[in-house]
């Protein structure tokens, strides 16, 4: 870290200027003449001494073996994060030529992305897949514009995503044009609505504490995106002999989940005890395998039904309590609801009808007890309003659903007396029968349309299912919706195979997520598979060069309906509804005319790909060849045409 | 993994509540169904966008509508339901679909074939 020689960005571009203007006044009229006479021709200026410019005799100094972004790759690599994902862009060159020069590439490794909702995209996806966050870099302006979907998304699915952006902040040291344009007096102003935190540090010692600040706020359930504008002379200019005097890393320690109050736990615990008919219901409850561990216990020790929104992979979809199948009848019988990080409790007890009047009603029965336990009651805003109708809960336990769970667990085991488990073991005889019955209804549904073209969605996931179920699996991202047919028919039993969707519903987070997914399973030796929705793909379909170029092994099924079918099916109900014929909601909803190639444009990202499939019996041999070239280490595509949902 | 599914950019359809329509309903009497062109039913399934919740086969989604054939309901509570849906289904008057059309519509899903049978992936 030795500076033998310090010049700050301010000296150096004083200097540079008065340089320049020497250089200029030799051969070139410049604004340093004085102003020509009305009418008479400009008098060439006289060459100008060295020593006339810069009397200390100083020398301009033009490099630095020490800039600012050495300091900052120093912190990041503290945080120890694998990746950092970004499109790349002039306002943190600096700190860009740090990590792959000073910091070699490694811890974080550049991924290099096409678009920045790619970026922040994949590093959603990754954080679900690895549990740790990936970083971020992109513009502060043009950036952060292209970046502010994926952000919301990952808002909403309280997942941390680690961002960074590049600024400049002194207006007078901006070059002129482009710079100006891609900068911003309050960067984050944009999407703080959306992010947990962020700052704008002014000093090297300032962003080492706001970047442990923000990674552990952004590790905080709920976790979120958080934001550190970084400044272009902050990463460019070297590190002054006074600020090399102050620097220094903090040190981190990430905070404990919040746990339930223990007077609310006992009484949540007495609840589900004593009722007849508790449902648990789960949506991002599991954030680590300890959790689905967790929900097991209680389940088990109650013997009541399991419910799972998916929001994460919370509980084995063959475990005889897993009743998501049987879910709307259960809700609608419960004495007691325990919803576990549900995004939308008042939702899961209500029904809403969507006709020229919206109706409401609720769906269960009149003194149901509620008791909700969700981290999000500790951080909820105001603008966007992802968090759903208010619901009129009984408890309401503002704390991390897999934290409390323990001692939920051991609060209902001291509960429950002799009576109530023999009670428990009757219930749980009758729920195993009833999950059986509705394996065998869904694989009996499966069978219609089983050889229909387009493809049966039902299908299409058993013509996969029947060439991973024997690998180490993790459906990393399912973009389409398709009848919930994976969720019904395939065995979920480890934490990584399943990570939900995108949280805000905003299109375009299917691929990229899948692909960041990936590549935090590629260590591991994972087969990362995805279902890719069409109109998802279109969005930023650069991704896939990205998963090319960095050879990430990533089995992509496509459920390729040529559409926006959600759409369509809206656009049909209005027209339903204003009773003017249903003939023309394909208009502005639809793909087609032409068709999409996407095996074509994979192919051209440089991604191996095949179809667009319409047999289905040329699918289960599309799948072999495409498994090949995963297990080779790269991504793989197939475009299948499938029915609607 | 959701059993709720979300729509792409906006509202939830959700689960149809179409119990009147349900495919576990019994066979029909083969009086009470109306003659009618399954070929003629067929285009008019997809014109008239009712594939796009229940599947071009008339199979059903969980996630839009349910399986509406090879056996269907009555005909008199098929065209009632159609005409006044008490679930999410949206209303198609006569105006926009005629009592003839609905006929050959009727008539093609109890055309559908039957479910495939010893299927080795669905064991």
């Amino acid at each position: 870290m030795s500076i033998t020689k310090s010049v700050d960005r301010r000296d150096f571009l004083k200097s540079a200027a008065v340089t320049g203007a020497a250089a200029l006044g030799a051969g070139h009229a410049t604004a340093a003449q004085e102003p020509a006479q009305s009418g008479a021709p400009p008098q060439p200026a006289a060459p100008i001494a060295p020593r006339e410019v810069d009397p200390t005799g100083s020398v301009e100094v033009l490099t630095t073996d020490r800039p600012g972004g050495d300091f900052m790759v120093d912190v990041i690599k503290t945080l120890n994060f694998e990746f950092i994902a970004s499109n790349p862009g002039s306002s943190f060159r600096g700190i860009h030529e740090s990590i792959i020069n000073y910091g070699g590439n490694t811890s974080p490794e550049f991924i290099t992305c096409c678009h920045e909702e790619s970026a922040v995209a994949m590093a959603h996806g990754y954080f679900k897949a690895e549990g740790r966050p990936m970083a971020v870099l992109c513009h502060g302006t043009v950036g952060m514009q292209h970046a502010a979907m994926a952000i919301y998304n990952a808002y909403c699915d309280r997942v941390p995503v680690y961002i960074l952006a590049g600024n400049s902040l002194d207006a007078t040291l901006r070059r002129p044009g482009v710079e100006w344009a891609h900068s911003v007096q309050d960067a984050a102003a944009m999407v703080r609505d959306f992010i947990k935190w962020d700052d704008q540090p002014v000093s090297l010692p300032h962003f080492a504490e706001s970047a442990m600040r923000a990674y552990k706020i952004a590790m905080t359930p709920p976790m979120m995106p958080v934001l550190l504008v970084i400044d272009g002379g902050l990463q460019e200019d070297p590190i002054s002999h006074e600020v090399t005097s102050r620097l220094r890393i903090p040190r981190l320690t990430v905070t404990t989940p919040p746990q339930g109050d223990s007077g609310a736990v006992a009484e949540a615990a007495r609840l589900l005890v004593n009722a007849q008919n508790p449902v648990i219901v789960a949506d991002r409850a599991a954030r680590t395998p300890a959790g689905i561990t967790h929900l097991i216990a209680l389940a088990e020790a109650l013997q009541a039904p399991v419910v799972n929104q998916g929001g994460r992979m919370n509980f084995p979809s063959r475990h005889p309590l897993n009743q998501t199948s049987n879910a709307r009848q259960l809700i609608a019988g419960a004495d007691v609801i325990l919803g576990l990080e549900l995004t939308d409790f008042w939702g899961t007890v209500s029904a809403v009808r969507d006709g020229l009047t919206r109706t409401s009603r609720s769906v269960v029965r009149p003194g149901t007890k509620l008791i909700s336990i969700t981290a999000l009651d500790l951080a909820t805003k105001g603008n966007y309003q992802d968090f759903q109708r208010y619901p009129e809960v009984d408890v309401a336990m503002a704390a991390d659903a897999e934290a409390t769970l323990p001692a939920l667990v051991e609060a209902c085991k001291r509960a429950t007396t002799a009576d109530r488990r023999s009670a428990f073991e009757a219930r749980g005889k009758q729920l195993g029968t009833a999950h059986a019955s509705a394996l065998e209804r869904a694989r009996a549904e499966a069978a219609y349309a089983w050889d229909a073209s387009p493809i049966s969605t039902a299908r299409m996931t058993m013509e996969l299912w029947a060439q991973i179920k024997n690998e180490d699996w993790a459906l990393v991202a399912e973009s389409g919706i398709m009848s919930d047919w994976t969720a019904r028919l395939w065995s979920f039993d480890k934490h990584y195979q399943s990570l939900g969707g995108s949280g805000g519903a905003g299109v375009g987070y299917g691929a990229p997520a899948a692909i960041g997914a990936a590549l935090g399973n590629k260590k591991r030796g994972r087969l990362s598979v995805t279902i890719q929705g069409d109109g998802d793909f279109l969005y930023a379909p650069g991704v896939w060069w990205t998963a090319a170029h960095h050879r990430i092994p990533l089995l992509a099924v496509m459920h390729n309906n040529r559409a926006y079918h959600q759409e369509v099916m809206h656009v049909q109900r209005m027209a339903s509804r204003h009773n003017r014929g249903i003939t023309r909601a394909h208009i502005g909803t639809t793909i087609d005319d032409p068709n999409v190639d996407f095996a074509k444009i994979a192919q051209g990202m440089g991604v191996h790909a095949q179809g667009p499939i319409t047999n289905p019996n040329d699918l289960g041999p599309a799948i072999k060849r495409a498994l090949d070239v995963v297990k080779r280490g790269e991504p793989s595509l197939i475009d299948v045409v499938t029915q609607p949902r | 993994m959701r059993f709720v599914v979300y729509g792409l950019r906006s509202s939830v359809f959700g689960l149809v509540l179409v119990a009147a329509v349900s495919a576990q309903a019994p066979a029909p009497s083969p009086n009470a169904a109306p003659a009618g062109s399954a070929e003629t039913g067929k285009k008019l399934f997809v014109s008239y966008g009712c594939y796009q919740c229940h599947g071009y086969e008339a199979q059903g989604s969980s996630a839009t509508g349910p399986r509406l054939g090879p056996r269907p309901i009555a005909f008199a509570a098929f065209s009632r339901y159609v005409r006044q849906p008490t679930g999410q289904m949206p209303p198609y008057t006569t105006k926009v679909v005629s009592d003839a059309d609905l006929t050959n519509i009727y008539a093609f899903i109890s055309s559908r074939p039957a479910p495939a049978t010893n299927v080795p992936l669905l064991k």
